[in-house]
């Protein structure tokens, strides 16, 4: 039976707190072995549990105990497996755990080694608990710990305030979202009754008419925190500066694994989704932007981990694109493969960096290609699935995304055409990427170069992004079919074909200097819109002049809380009788008994003169 | 046949109203502590007196007891304040109640 289930998150959260208890009493080699192999046995546990669902082909539950129960209010803590649930358990084991042996070495210099690996742990642990849950609860409990963990791991290299700055700016941004989402939570259990999956999607459908105002917007909170988490526009500011991190941390939390939260939090809740037209759409539009406002910025950039992470919101948008059409199952394969392409990516940047002394520049590297080879194949490869190009698993996924997009009834030529162009960026940025920093002339020597450790997992990455295409993800039960893409000719042509083109462009600009954009780059408006992207179409600037700046103006004007006033008000007129009444204690025993008699005497002629003749 | 003198109430009472006044009047104006303690006593004898003159008037014997009670209680008082006083000569280095007055606000 499937009473294991529980055991999946609990290793690496043991792991955690082995390694938090004994933070750094440990020898490093035995932190290693703890941080990886939690995460290993977790691996091989989701191994069992796929094949018990292969068997079985039905879903898989495990109820622990009931939390809280208060006033019908029950929620269980309970894990659920189904083919959804699974292919994420798959890609946070399986791509974190070559992480995690990928960081076993790359992070060996590191005085915090363990602190590194107790986060490591406690970050799989809660994304765990996020997928396993079978009520938004208890997801909830999973979404906020991923949340914590990223906090706590951009902010990792804390001596730095501009990390702490950055780790703050990550957890403020996605807290708007998941204040958005717990109010969405709100309102499903005071309409629905229930906060569990299957109950609470039957009494939706049950209870609300499609495009019912009140479903819309649920649905639109719970969106507010997909975005927050994901890193969609309007909310996707956090992640180019969460890049502050370790490497291995933006591979897993900011590439492969937590950002994509959103994604499936609206894939597990796609039924109620789909009663709302109005929701949908928004999805949809929110993934188009994104992605090409990111793409636009990837372009400009030249810090090697900002151009991935811009992609890595130009990728995450493909995935609402593909929810907000209906291609639920499309969306969930990107989400795989873009873990496996993005990670081998973000990890080969790692060993770019490691071996140029934490350089980051891409201009300041340039003919790397013979010198670190694994690198070198890495990001090839990587690059050529971000890309889209034929035949790597990223094409299967996007391809799959842009033609549900074409078929889609609300704008849908005009959803692919905004895919098509985003994906013509996305092969110019990437390839840009490769030829800047593995071809030309050689301009910093690299040294140490990375050790097997960090080779084989990048291998294992290699060969997942070149035929992860292949894998056929067991999710046909959990959504509802496609109907089958009956798209012309024209259009399933040109849609593997751009990215083709992408890598042309890219070529004839960067690698043969053959096409000069230097004058039109150099005139007044290239300029002007470079620096425009460079800033990601000015929105730091946006939020922070219309957001930041007046609340900190606000702050500074309320620093004598206006609340607290009327609190001081109170106070200060209680301090000033007791002002007063102090004078009358003057330490003189012969006052005191002056007083005394004088109120004796008063409280005697009191009672003898109005009591009257009722006295004996 | 000598006519008992009898005393009436009222002169009695007077002259315990009169002490009792002597007595608290020593005690607000004295800064001596020995003073203060003697007009203590000199008001504890005033209410005494007050007892005694109300049972002989009614003729029952509580005055008398309540004077016995009296006695006992200046008795143990005395001691008490006596105790005091020589600690706060010791402390103070005089018997001016007026330089005990560090429990001011």
């Amino acid at each position: 039976m499937a009473d294991y289930i529980y055991l999946i998150p609990l290793l690496p959260l043991i792991g955690f707190l082995l390694l938090f208890a004994t933070l750094g009493k440990l020898p490093k080699a035995l932190v290693a072995v703890v941080g990886v192999g939690s995460v290993a046995s977790s691996a091989i546990l989701v191994l069992l549990t796929s094949v018990e669902f292969l068997t079985l082909r039905e879903p898989l539950s495990n109820t622990l105990y009931t939390w809280i129960n208060v006033g019908g209010f029950s929620p269980l803590v309970s894990f659920y497996v189904d083919g959804l649930t699974l292919t994420m358990l798959s890609v946070i084991t399986g791509v974190g755990l070559l992480i995690h042996i990928y960081s076993s070495l790359f992070m060996l210099d590191d005085k915090d080694y363990s602190r590194f690996f107790s986060y490591m742990n406690l970050f799989v642990s809660a994304m765990l608990v996020l997928v396993l849950a079978d009520n938004l609860l208890l997801l909830f409990v999973g979404w906020e710990g991923v949340g914590l963990c990223s906090y706590l791991l951009v902010g990792f290299w804390h001596e730095d305030s501009a990390n702490g700055a950055a780790a703050r700016k990550a957890f403020i941004v996605t807290r708007v979202g998941d204040t958005a989402m717990a109010i969405g939570m709100f309102l499903l259990f005071v309409h629905l009754g229930t906060l569990d999956f299957a109950p609470m999607t039957a009494a939706a459908i049950s209870q609300w008419p499609e495009g019912s105002p009140t479903l819309t917007i649920a649905c639109l909170l719970l969106l507010g925190g997909a975005v927050g988490k994901s890193a969609q526009l309007p909310l996707q500011i956090w992640l180019p500066d969460a890049m502050a991190g370790p490497t291995p941390v933006s591979a897993l939390i900011h590439a492969a694994t937590m950002v994509t939260a959103g994604v499936y939090l609206i894939a597990r809740t796609h039924e109620i989704f789909l009663l709302s037209p109005f929701a949908l759409n928004t999805v949809a539009t929110v993934g188009a932007a994104t992605l090409l406002m990111a793409a636009f910025t990837a372009i400009t950039q030249h810090d090697i981990k900002r151009i991935l992470a811009y992609s890595t919101i130009s990728q995450i948008g493909y995935m609402f694109l593909a929810l907000g059409v209906g291609a639920w199952a499309s969306s969930i394969f990107h989400l795989m493969t873009h873990a496996f392409f993005k990670a081998l990516l973000f990890l080969a940047a790692g060993a770019v960096i490691y071996s140029l002394h934490h350089e980051h520049n891409i201009f300041k590297m340039g003919g790397l290609r013979k010198k670190l080879p694994v690198a070198f194949w890495s990001f090839l490869i990587g690059s050529a699935a971000l890309a889209a190009l034929p035949f790597t698993s990223g094409f299967y996924s996007k391809d799959a995304i842009l033609l549900a997009a074409y078929e889609n009834a609300w704008q849908g030529p005009l959803l692919w055409a905004i895919g098509l162009l985003g994906a013509l960026l996305t092969s110019i940025y990437s390839f840009r990427l490769v030829f800047i920093v593995f071809f030309g002339e050689v301009k910093t020597e690299p040294s140490q170069p990375a050790g097997w450790l960090m080779a084989a997992p990048l291998l294992v990455l290699c060969l997942l992004a070149l035929v992860g295409g292949f894998i056929v993800i067991p999710v046909m039960d959990v959504f509802p079919a496609a109907t089958g893409p009956a798209h012309d000719g024209l259009i399933a042509i040109i849609t593997p074909a751009v990215p083709i083109i992408g890598v042309a462009i890219a070529y004839l600009i960067f690698l043969s200097h053959s096409v000069d954009i230097s004058t039109w780059t150099n005139s007044k408006m290239g300029k002007t819109l470079n620096r425009f992207w460079f800033s990601h179409w000015a929105m730091d600037w946006f939020y922070d002049t219309f957001i930041v700046k007046p609340y900190a103006w606000m702050a500074n004007v309320n620093r004598m809380d206006i609340v607290d006033w009327c609190y001081n008000f109170t106070a200060d007129v209680i301090r000033l009788l007791h002002e007063l009444t102090i004078q009358s204690q003057t330490g003189q025993l012969r006052t005191y008994a002056g007083v005394m008699v004088l109120g004796l005497a008063t409280i005697v002629a009191i009672a003898l003169f109005s009591g009257g003749g009722t006295a004996p | 046949m000598n006519e008992a003198v009898v005393i009436p109430m009222e002169h009695g009472l007077l002259l315990a109203a009169i002490l009792f006044l002597i007595g608290l009047l020593g005690v607000l104006v004295r800064r001596n502590i020995i003073l203060i303690l003697m007009s203590l006593e000199i008001m504890l004898n005033a209410c005494g007196l007050a007892f005694i003159v109300a049972g002989a008037h009614w003729g029952i014997a509580d005055g008398q007891i309540m004077f016995m009670l009296i006695l006992s209680i200046a008795a143990a008082e005395v001691s008490v304040g006596l105790g005091l006083l020589l600690q706060a000569h010791r402390r103070f280095g005089s018997l001016d109640i007026d330089q005990a007055s560090r429990m001011r606000g």
